[in-house]
């Protein structure tokens, strides 16, 4: 196995399109480490992207969106105030992966290239709109989150690509998101259900949506029709059910283990009302703390 | 000199709760379990494993694994003695963990170790088991205990039935138990009102947190040392030397501090392997488990498929019960059927009850125990039978269980008449407690559930040493699993009269001392405590014979008190009373070292019941489930260090809430285990437990000096069916199936309307 530790995304990405055989990227390593102790992954190139400089940085841009480096880890982004105050959501649903120590590793960025569709941190970063900056060996790409993952363990980066950056949009005003997961315990667990909620209000109208599901199907779904379901509406009761159902339908998940697919399309609906309750009481400026579990 | 045999109250130590001798070596990392030992020129040893839940094994080439230069041995099968005989039931044991550990002809579980290799390196070992080529013809499977009884059932192994199984059963129904007294139809005939119901749980681990670790030697001379963490060494040195082929005496084994039991560790799995290694390679091999391999291929508990009636009349009195249990325990004979079977109506005074198990063979690893083997699952069946009938006669469940509480004297379900027991106290205990009255808020529900376990007493020896300083050694022969060091301290200190600090206890190796039963049946605290009391007073017995030397009085003139000797009365003479480290400052010059010393079968174990209060919370729209409060009351006879008492109440409710809520061994059609790591095995977390509060109820066991009743299992019976009551309450639906996951109480709910 070859470990490198590159001082640039361009190095970085360099190292990537020449390597042979399997090549991860170390962020936070708390699923590639993991896999290499488990012998499911044993990679012949690691290249660490950690000493890269920025990429511990956590940046508030003039126009107010924000642009997070890829090793941010985790508990970083539960103590920044005023990202907290902006994307409750998000930080909401990056803190709940793992213990305190993986919160001291993880990172969103390797919660994405996993690719697993239950990571947690995902639902939220679409339902921000969240983009990637993708470093290749010809240059760089701007790429919507949602289309990273393409199925379970598997990204659209091609050989030589590695995110060399995260971007939220600027919060506005009226706004708010949120996520919640469902596992049958109180934490350290899988997401067998998760959904994120983003929405902006003029009065009490809820004016833009977006809602993401994670662990319903191959990858984490952005479901047009659950914000449709709500835009225009006050989040009365029948908006409520409409988005319930849409998210229901949304879902293609399977029986496994962790849930069957009765339960996670059921649940799925019962969510998406909890999430959009709480985005929507964000958005109108009440304090609401991170849920776990 | 005067000695009572039997010591219910004043007690100097005895019940007082002082730190645990082994708290400082486990705060700093200084305890050394069973991965913690090395040896010069170590191997590291790696074993693999079948991925079919049933396949004939035709090949096996191991030589390019042998050709690599940091492979130092390979076994297989042929590197076993060839002198353990197959025997139906449980008569073959030696040959059933032979199979075990080391595939023969078939593997018989997704899991099953085919081969093993030691190399220079642990990671050099795992390569090589890749390098190993396994021929395999797969097999049907079955990994459903009521599938594998049906006649279309793939067959386990032929021959495996005793005699106990009758004509016409499938080959992979093993053995059958039946018992009971009265008739039950008479019974039924009396009831108004009659349940039938069925119930099914599912497998779950120990889940203790130590893999199975250990680091063998095995020369070509035959003699050998092992160290392991293990519930028990000399069953471990009997087995072992029994598998090698070696004489038992020349294998020395020492046990580890141990992370955790619960019955899983009182068989071998990896240790007969790593001494082959060892033996092959002429160097000491280390050996250490992974999580999954735990879950894979060490020992879970049974899952069952229940069937049971109960007859009670409009008052709550109860008529007749009857239950047939079917308990799967792997690819071998041993599921706990009879216990479960014998366990199920113990509680009640019934009279007309019948009861019949089934040991039943699927393609799943050999069940090994678990807390109170095969009587929590019965509790489950049996006490949601009970609850039922009390909510449809609109009757209290306390009350109802107090009306027909067996008591001493009440004649068992199993047979026997008891002796003086203590399940009225906790049942009258969990009524007068704050909790039973608590009001409940919507969408809680609360459980009660009595639970039974028959404890044990097992072959047993212990020694004690006094130094000259007048502290005591005290030499056991149980691993410490649930804080017997502290209890055997106290012991010898309220017999001996010194402070409990001035007594270390240490496990014994199987050098030096006799045999000693594992640490299981609840039966430390009892027996080796037993044995601890005797060789103290053993000990006293000679230190009033230096006394009555010194003083020239005749020796039953001199008694024991505080830890001195004086004279037993007025006519005994005027001595000042002679401290023990003063005898034993001058032991050497009046006749040699003070030892005491005492071995035995101790039979007086005393049955042991506890009542469980449980309020749970299901949320209705995901059917998730929060334990709000949970009440344990148990009878311990006498709680020797009650701190140790209560957190075994604890584990056993915290075990049990796991067991009843989310643990269970998931099979893929493949029969191959789906969940064999923590993330998807999902044992209770910390925050998902409340605080359990606990209650000791002290009903002295005749049977021990000081009254003791183990205390170790009876707390996981009552859990089950306590959470089940309480769910099925807040969920407004009957629960009959565990875990009573999410998925499930949604289903239920759904079900119900
Ligand atoms: C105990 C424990 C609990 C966990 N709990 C949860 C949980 O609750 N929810 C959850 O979603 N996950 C959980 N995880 C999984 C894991 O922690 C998360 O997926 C985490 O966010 C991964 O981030 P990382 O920085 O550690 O990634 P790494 O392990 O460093 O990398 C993960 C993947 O991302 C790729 N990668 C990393 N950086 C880049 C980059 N810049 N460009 C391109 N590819 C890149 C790597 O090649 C690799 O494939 C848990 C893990 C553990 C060990």
């Amino acid at each position: 196995m070859q470990y490198h530790s590159p001082e640039s995304f361009a190095q970085a990405a360099r190292l990537a399109a020449e390597a042979e055989g399997v090549t991860r990227f170390l962020a936070g390593g708390t699923d590639v480490l993991v896999q290499l102790r488990a012998d499911i992954v044993t990679p012949d190139t690691l290249i660490d992207i950690k000493k890269i400089p920025g990429t511990h940085d956590i940046t508030r841009n003039g126009d107010g969106s924000w642009t997070l480096g890829v090793a941010v880890p985790g508990a970083e982004l539960g103590e920044h105030a005023g990202l907290v105050a902006d994307w409750p959501g998000v930080v909401e649903a990056m803190n709940l992966v793992g213990s305190t120590q993986v919160q001291g590793r993880a990172t969103l960025t390797g919660n994405l290239c996993n690719g697993s569709p239950a990571a947690d941190s995902v639902p939220a970063m679409v339902a921000a709109s969240m983009t990637a900056t993708v470093t290749g060996p010809d240059g760089e790409r701007v790429v919507a989150v949602e289309d990273i993952p393409t199925g379970p363990g598997r990204t659209s980066l091609a050989r030589g690509e590695v995110i060399s950056a995260l971007h939220i949009p600027a919060r506005g005003e009226n706004a708010g998101d949120a996520y919640l997961r469902f596992i049958p315990r109180s934490e350290m667990d899988i997401a067998v259900v998760g959904c994120a909620v983003n929405l902006r209000l003029d009065g009490d109208t809820i004016t833009e949506a977006r809602v993401s599901l994670g662990a319903v199907a191959p990858t984490v779904l952005l479901v047009g029709d659950a914000a449709a379901a709500i835009i225009g509406s006050t989040l009365d009761d029948a908006a409520l059910d409409r988005l319930a159902a849409a998210a229901s339908a949304a879902c293609k998940p399977i029986d496994d283990k962790r849930g069957t697919i009765a339960f996670r399309t059921e649940v799925a609906g019962v969510l998406a009302k909890r999430v959009a309750r709480i985005a929507y009481a964000r958005a109108k400026g009440e304090i609401i703390k991170g849920h776990h579990g | 000199m005067a000695l009572d045999d039997r010591k219910s109250d004043g007690f100097t130590f005895v019940g007082t709760r002082p730190n645990r001798p082994d708290g400082l070596d486990k705060v700093t990392g200084r305890a050394r379990f069973g991965a913690d030992a090395s040896a010069p020129g170590m191997l590291h040893g790696a074993i693999l494993r079948s991925p079919h839940a049933h396949a004939r094994i035709l090949r096996i080439d191991t030589s390019k694994a042998e050709a690599l230069k940091d492979v130092k041995a390979v076994v297989t099968r042929a590197d076993f003695s060839d002198k353990v005989e197959f025997a139906p039931g449980l008569e073959g044991d030696f040959w059933n963990i032979l199979e075990n550990v080391m595939a023969g002809d078939k593997a018989l579980y997704d899991g099953h170790a085919v081969a093993a290799v030691a190399a220079t390196s642990a990671l050099a070992a795992r390569d090589a088991l890749k390098l190993i080529e396994v021929e395999y013809e797969v097999l049907p499977h079955v990994t459903d205990v009521d599938k594998a009884m049906l006649m279309d059932a793939p067959v386990i192994r032929q021959g495996a039935a005793d005699y106990s199984v009758p004509e016409g059963m499938h080959p992979n129904v093993v053995r059958k138990h039946e018992s009971g007294h009265g008739d039950v139809e008479a019974g039924f005939a009396e009831a108004d009102l009659v349940i039938e119901d069925h119930f099914t749980t599912e497998a779950t681990h120990q889940g203790y947190i130590e893999p199975h670790a250990c680091l063998a030697t095995l020369g070509a001379d035959g003699k050998g040392e092992l160290w392991c963490c293990t519930q028990g060494h000399w069953i471990v040195q009997k087995t072992c030397a029994a598998l090698l082929g070696i004489e038992t005496a020349n294998l020395r084994v020492t046990a580890s501090e141990i992370g955790g039991g619960f019955g899983g560790k009182t068989t071998v799995f990896i240790e007969p392997v790593a001494l082959a290694l060892s033996r092959k390679a002429n160097k000491p091999v280390k050996l250490v488990m992974s999580r999954s391999e735990v879950f894979r291929a060490t020992g879970p508990t049974a899952s069952a498929s229940m069937d049971i009636k109960i007859g009670m009349k409009k008052d709550g009195t109860l008529t007749a019960a009857q239950g047939t249990f079917r308990l799967q325990g792997g690819a071998f004979p041993g599921g706990p059927a009879d216990f479960t079977a014998m366990c199920a109506f113990a509680p009640y005074n019934l009279p007309h009850v019948r009861q019949v198990g089934y040991d039943v063979m699927t393609n799943r690893p050999k069940q090994a125990a678990y807390r109170a083997p095969g009587s929590p699952m019965a509790a489950f069946a049996v006490e949601s039978v009970i609850d039922e009938l009390c909510n449809q006669l609109g009757l209290d469940p306390i009350e109802v269980r107090l009306k027909n509480a067996s008591r001493e004297g009440t004649k068992a379900s199993y047979g026997p008449r008891f002796q003086r027991i203590g399940l009225v106290e906790t049942l009258e205990a969990a009524k007068a407690h704050p909790h039973y009255t608590a009001p409940l808020k919507p969408g809680q529900g609360r459980g009660i559930s009595c639970g039974f376990w028959f404890n044990h007493g097992g072959e047993t020896s212990v020694s004690l040493a006094l130094s000259e300083d007048g502290s005591a050694q005290v030499m056991v022969g149980t691993p410490d699993i649930g804080g017997s060091r502290a209890s055997m301290a106290l012991m010898a200190a309220e017999v001996l009269g010194i402070p409990y600090e001035n007594i270390r206890v240490t496990i014994a190796d199987t050098a030096t001392l006799g045999y000693n039963d594992v640490s299981h049946g609840s039966r430390v605290t009892y027996a080796s405590g037993l044995a601890t009391i005797k060789a103290a007073r053993h000990a006293v017995e000679k230190l009033c014979e230096r006394a009555a030397k010194k003083w020239g009085i005749p020796v039953d003139a001199v008694k024991w008190e505080n830890g001195c000797a004086v004279p037993s009365g007025p006519n005994a003479g005027e001595f000042d009373p002679l401290p023990l480290a003063d005898i034993t400052a001058d032991m050497g010059r009046t006749g040699g070292p003070i030892s005491g010393h005492f071995e035995a079968t101790p039979e007086g174990a005393g049955v042991s019941f506890a009542t469980h209060i449980v309020d749970a919370e299901v949320d209705p729209e995901t059917g998730k489930t929060k334990v709000v409060r949970y009440t344990v009351v148990q009878d311990a006879g006498k709680a020797i260090h009650p701190t140790y008492v209560e957190g075994q109440f604890q584990g056993g409710a915290a075990q049990g809430i796991g067991w009843a809520l989310n643990e269970e061994y998931i099979y893929g059609a493949d029969g191959r285990l789906q969940n064999s790591v923590f993330l998807d095995y999902r044992i209770p977390v910390a925050s998902d437990l409340p605080m359990i509060d606990t209650v000791i109820v002290e009903v002295p066991n005749p049977g021990h000096p000081f009254g003791v009743r183990g205390v170790g299992e009876t707390s996981i019976c009552p859990p089950l069916a306590a959470i089940a009551n309480a769910v099925s309450a807040a969920a407004g639906a009957r629960m009959r199936q565990l875990p009573m996951s999410p998925p499930r109480i949604l289903a239920a709910l759904k079900a119900d309307g």
